[in-house]
Order: C-alpha cells, then sequence, then structure tokens
C-alpha cells in the first residue's frame, strides 16, 4: 500500500473542522451559562459562566415563549412522522423491490420524480388554504399531514430491501406457503431494520428542525421548538441569554439521539450516498 | 425469530397441496398485495403532493385581495412578478446567497473529504464530528451566528479587528449578510458533504491509485485525474441536493432578521421562499405567492440543469 497515512496538513485540517464544527456549539453554551452584561461585553467571554440553570429555569417559565408546549410539540411531531413514515416506506420499499407487479417501474419513476419537487415550499399556498378549510390551523395535524409524504424514504427503503433481502428468500418463503404479509413480518423486517434506523433518525431531524411550515400554519401560542425560539428571539432580542438557553434546550435532544446512534448515522449515510 | 423460520423455508423444494379455498386467497395476495403496500404513499402524494402542485397553478391564475374577492387574471400574476422589481431582488439574492454559499463548501467538503479518506485513530469520533453541524437545529445555530455577527460585540468583529478591519455592519449590507447567511449555511452543510463525498471516493478501486503511482504520478495528480472523475456521480447527488436546498433557503436568513421575513431593511437578503411567505400569509394574495411559486420552481430546474451539466464536464477532459 502506498502513503495513505496522514500528512501533517492533513491532520492540521482535520483539527480545524472539528474545531469550527464544535465552536458554535461551545459558543452557546458559554452564553447560555452567562449574564446579559457578560454577553455584550468586549473582548467576549470564553469559558463558561455559573448561570445555566437558572437560564434554563428563565425559559421555561417565560409565559410569552411557551418552550416547554415547543418542546413537547415537536417531540410529538416528529416522532408521530417518524414512525409513519418508517412504516410507510417500508412496506412500500418490500413491494418495489420484491414483489412483481404491472407497472412497478412506472411507479417507482413517479417516486423518484416527486423527491426533486420541493413540495413543502411550492404548494404552501393551497396547503395553508387546506388547512383553513378543514379548521385545522394551529394544530399539530396541520404540521404532520403535509410530511408524512416522504419519496426519499420510500427511495432508500427500495434500495436497502434490494440489497439485504435477496429475491431468493422471499420465493422460498412463498414456497413455503407464507403471504405477502407474513413473509414481509418474518424475513424482510428483521433484515432491513438497519435502514429503517438510518430513515428514522433522518426524518426525526428533518421533523425536528422544520421552519417554514410550522411557521405559516401554527400560532405562537401552540408553537414547536423552532417557533418558540423564533418568539424569544424577536420579543426579547436584547436577552441573549434566555434566547441561548432556549437554543441549548432546543438541541439536547438531537445531540442525545446523535450520541447514541452516531455510529449508524454516519454508516447509513455512507451506504445510502453509494447506493443512490 | 426470522433465523428458524428462514433455513426451514430454503430446505423444503417440494410444494404441499393446500386447500381450493386457500389457494383462491393466495392468489388474491400474489396479485393484489403489491398495489396495497404501496398505496399508501401514493394516496399521500395525490393529497399532499398532486394536489397542492394542481392548486398551486390554479391559484396563480386567480387574484386574491385581503377583502376576500377572487378575480380571474390568467397570467396577470406572472406578468406582474415579471415586472416587480422585488422579486427580481429576491432572486439576485437567493442565486448570490447560493453561489457565494456552493462554491467553497464543494472545495472545502471534497478535501475535507480527502483529508478523512487517510488513516488515523478515532476515526468514527472525527467522522462523527464533522457531522456534528447537521444534527443542530437550524434555528438555534442562525441565532448563534447572529450574535456571532453582531455589530458592536460580534466575536467576528473583535477578531476582525486584530487585523484593524473597521467593525462591518453585517446585517446592513448587502454583501456582508449574503457571506453572512453562507457561513451558517456552509457550517451546516459542508461536513455532510464530505462525509458523501467520502463513501463516493471509498468505492473508487485502490488499483487505479497504484498504477498510477508506478506510472510515477504524484498524489496531487492522482486526486485531480483519478479521485474527481470517478467522484462524478456523487458530485452530481451532492450539486442537486444543494441546488434544491439552496434555492429554497429560509431558516437562516429568516432568524437573521429576528424571525422576519422581509429580509432586512431594504430587503437585502429576502429570498425567493421569504417573498413566498411574505405575499401569501403576510399580503394575503394568494394568487401571486402561487405564481412565485411556480417561478421558483422553474429557477430550481434551471439551476439543476446548469449544474448537472457543469459537473459532467468536470475531470471529462481526461
Amino acid at each position: 500500500m502506498t502513503n495513505w497515512s496522514p500528512t501533517v496538513i492533513t491532520r492540521v485540517m482535520l483539527g480545524l473542522a472539528i474545531v469550527v464544527s464544535a465552536f458554535p456549539l461551545y459558543w452557546m453554551l458559554v452564553i447560555a451559562s452567562r449574564t446579559n452584561a457578560d454577553a455584550v461585553a468586549v473582548p467576549p467571554p470564553f469559558l463558561p459562566g455559573g448561570n445555566l440553570g437558572e437560564n434554563i429555569v428563565a425559559v421555561l417559565n417565560n409565559e410569552d415563549a411557551h418552550f416547554l408546549l415547543g418542546l413537547t410539540n415537536s417531540f410529538l411531531i416528529a416522532s408521530i412522522v417518524t414512525v409513519s413514515v418508517v412504516l410507510i416506506s417500508t412496506l412500500a420499499g418490500f413491494s418495489f423491490a420484491n414483489l412483481n407487479f404491472k407497472g412497478r417501474n412506472m411507479l417507482l419513476l413517479a417516486v423518484l420524480l416527486t423527491m426533486a419537487v420541493p413540495l413543502q415550499q411550492m404548494g404552501v399556498v393551497p396547503l395553508y388554504r387546506l388547512m383553513v378549510s378543514l379548521e385545522w390551523t394551529g394544530t399539530l395535524k396541520a404540521v404532520i399531514l403535509p410530511y408524512l409524504l416522504n419519496g426519499f424514504g420510500v427511495f432508500l427503503m427500495t434500495q436497502y430491501t434490494r440489497q439485504a433481502v435477496p429475491m431468493e428468500l422471499v420465493e422460498a418463503a412463498r414456497v413455503d406457503g407464507a403471504a405477502t404479509l407474513r413473509i414481509w413480518w418474518n424475513v424482510v423486517l428483521p433484515a432491513v431494520r438497519p435502514g429503517m434506523a438510518v430513515l428514522g433518525i433522518n426524518t426525526f431531524m428533518l421533523m425536528w428542525n422544520d421552519f417554514m411550515w410550522p411557521l405559516i400554519v401554527l400560532t405562537p401560542d401552540n408553537p414547536t421548538v423552532q417557533i418558540a425560539i423564533t418568539q424569544l428571539n424577536a420579543r426579547f432580542s436584547t436577552n441573549y441569554t434566555l434566547i441561548f438557553a432556549g437554543t441549548a434546550l432546543s438541541i439536547i435532544p438531537l445531540i442525545a439521539v446523535f450520541v447514541a446512534f452516531g455510529r449508524q448515522i454516519v454508516g447509513g449515510l455512507m451506504e445510502g450516498a453509494v447506493k443512490a | 425469530m426470522s433465523l428458524d423460520t428462514l433455513p426451514r423455508a430454503m430446505r423444503s423444494n417440494h410444494r404441499r397441496p393446500r386447500p381450493p379455498g386457500r389457494r383462491w386467497r393466495s392468489r388474491l395476495d400474489v396479485k393484489a398485495m403489491p398495489y396495497a403496500l404501496v398505496s399508501p404513499y401514493f394516496l399521500l402524494f395525490a393529497a399532499f403532493g398532486l394536489f397542492p402542485l394542481a392548486f398551486t397553478l390554479y391559484y396563480s391564475l386567480y387574484d386574491y385581495d385581503l377583502a376576500g374577492t377572487t378575480e380571474w387574471a390568467g397570467l396577470g400574476n406572472y406578468t406582474a412578478l415579471l415586472a416587480d422589481d422585488d422579486f427580481w431582488n429576491a432572486v439576485v439574492n437567493t442565486v448570490g446567497m447560493f453561489v457565494i454559499a456552493t462554491v467553497p463548501q464543494m472545495l472545502l467538503a471534497l478535501f475535507l473529504a480527502n483529508a478523512l479518506n487517510k488513516r488515523f485513530r478515532f476515526r468514527l469520533a472525527i467522522r462523527m464530528s464533522v457531522l456534528l453541524p447537521l444534527v443542530t437545529s437550524v434555528v438555534a445555530v442562525a441565532v448563534v451566528f447572529t450574535q456571532l455577527y453582531a455589530r458592536d460585540w460580534g466575536l467576528v468583529n473583535w477578531i476582525l479587528g486584530w487585523f484593524g478591519v473597521d467593525p462591518t455592519n453585517w446585517r446592513a449590507e448587502r454583501v456582508p449578510s449574503w457571506i453572512a447567511i453562507a457561513t451558517m449555511v456552509d457550517w451546516r452543510w459542508t461536513g455532510y458533504n464530505a462525509i458523501i463525498f467520502l463513501a463516493g471516493m471509498q468505492t473508487i478501486p485502490r488499483d487505479l491509485y497504484e498504477a498510477a503511482a508506478i506510472d510515477g504520478a504524484s498524489r496531487r495528480r492522482q486526486f485531480w485525474q483519478i479521485t474527481l472523475p470517478m467522484l462524478r456521480p456523487t458530485m452530481i447527488f451532492v450539486v442537486l441536493n444543494s441546488t434544491i436546498g439552496g434555492l429554497t433557503l429560509f431558516s437562516e436568513p429568516t432568524t437573521f432578521y429576528n424571525g422576519n421575513v422581509d429580509g432586512g431593511s431594504q430587503g437585502q437578503f429576502q429570498t425567493v421562499a421569504m417573498f413566498i411567505v411574505k405575499e401569501g400569509f403576510r399580503e394575503f394574495d394568494y394568487g401571486y405567492a402561487a405564481a412565485a411559486a411556480w417561478l421558483l420552481f422553474l429557477l430550481i430546474l434551471l439551476g439543476a440543469l446548469i449544474n448537472f451539466l457543469f459537473v459532467r464536464r468536470i475531470g471529462g477532459t481526461k
């Protein structure tokens, strides 16, 4: 093997990348744990202070931000969408990958095409009018429903099932007398679990972060966590410690997911990229 | 659970006789079940994909006003948009920020991927840490960057001050605001794209590099002559993804102006997506917003096509 070991420049570059990636998060922690006077000091403070608990309590108790409600809402929305999208995509992926039916390739192509359309931006006007006429504006289902449509999920699970479940296995189970759903449950599901995990984590993160559609369809008194931060930011724009404590709270669930599933996220991203 | 059912399934090569009722049921199962399994997706697609697209077109042909009256407008909304300076301002801002963000991002991601492709300890930990920005929430990060770019006490101006640069009002002027927003986008996506590039690099056969090394090609030359051309499919994926994401940019610039879709006092960083939200949900001019959404879609198609053709040429000279 030729020299694949890193040079000094490579090491420096990687070190720099790590510092740059982590710094804004560290900075979030620094400001969130200090006082407002510190936040606007020149030169700025570089070490965390001792007010983190106090600031977090202030955010949670803030009447205007509804922060706790925002966290709960985001968690509900992200969980429901994740479970539904993973289920819908796994079923459809199995059908596209392992079953024969007329029009299969056409339908798969249709899924691919829908991936290229930014529906949530393109269709905001009719979607909003639809929610108004159903009297669903301000409710969580208005946020949830449009996101159950996820072409990427179907595509990912089709690709994943294709490589994880050989056709012979499905045929053999069928010869053995198993019905389609039974094959899905006993043969396919155990084999595609890693793919489901990747899709699930991805969907959860996307939903947790979603901003434009909830901003349009929800009201500030029933917000998602991103809307709650925006509220804090708009109403208390000089109260940096309050806002930063809010941002820190908003990313804790994501960091927890990331620490728990980091290996799968990296692996899943890399596999998905090569197969796409 | 599956492990004990599978080998048994594979061992039994003989067909068991089945009662006629069951045979009919299993015929139905084989014929209809595949459609049933994909139907939830396509039902959702009809409701939340086709319906909004078709109705966006429908709305775009009508005039709406605050009183709720509706009037046929034909292509009036489209011609009005094409003559609207605010719309063009949003288009210029969107494309400008996209270019400022994407070009350095692609280069950085490529070199970062090349570095990540070397052998070193703590590989997983390092890959995870460059992905860290992706798992933080967009609004939270935009808030942090907005504070870093504050004119009087922001860290960026303080550091620039060491080099004798006067404090910049990042939010007030056009190009500085674009740069500030582009850094937010790049901070978030560079590591992600690097990981995707890395995945692509690992599929390139090592013998290619060994053969090139024997022929005396330098590492740099190997990168330009082997890695880049072989990476083209991955690059198309990454660039198309960035095009869709970049041209629909909304969260970062909106948060940069405290959650307001005006995009600064002069609209200096209002994107097309922000323009649509402003027209549709603040002015309640649904028709105008819907027409703008279609023009945004055309812009994305155009951007995707240009980028696709550009990437296809990379390293194509051999």
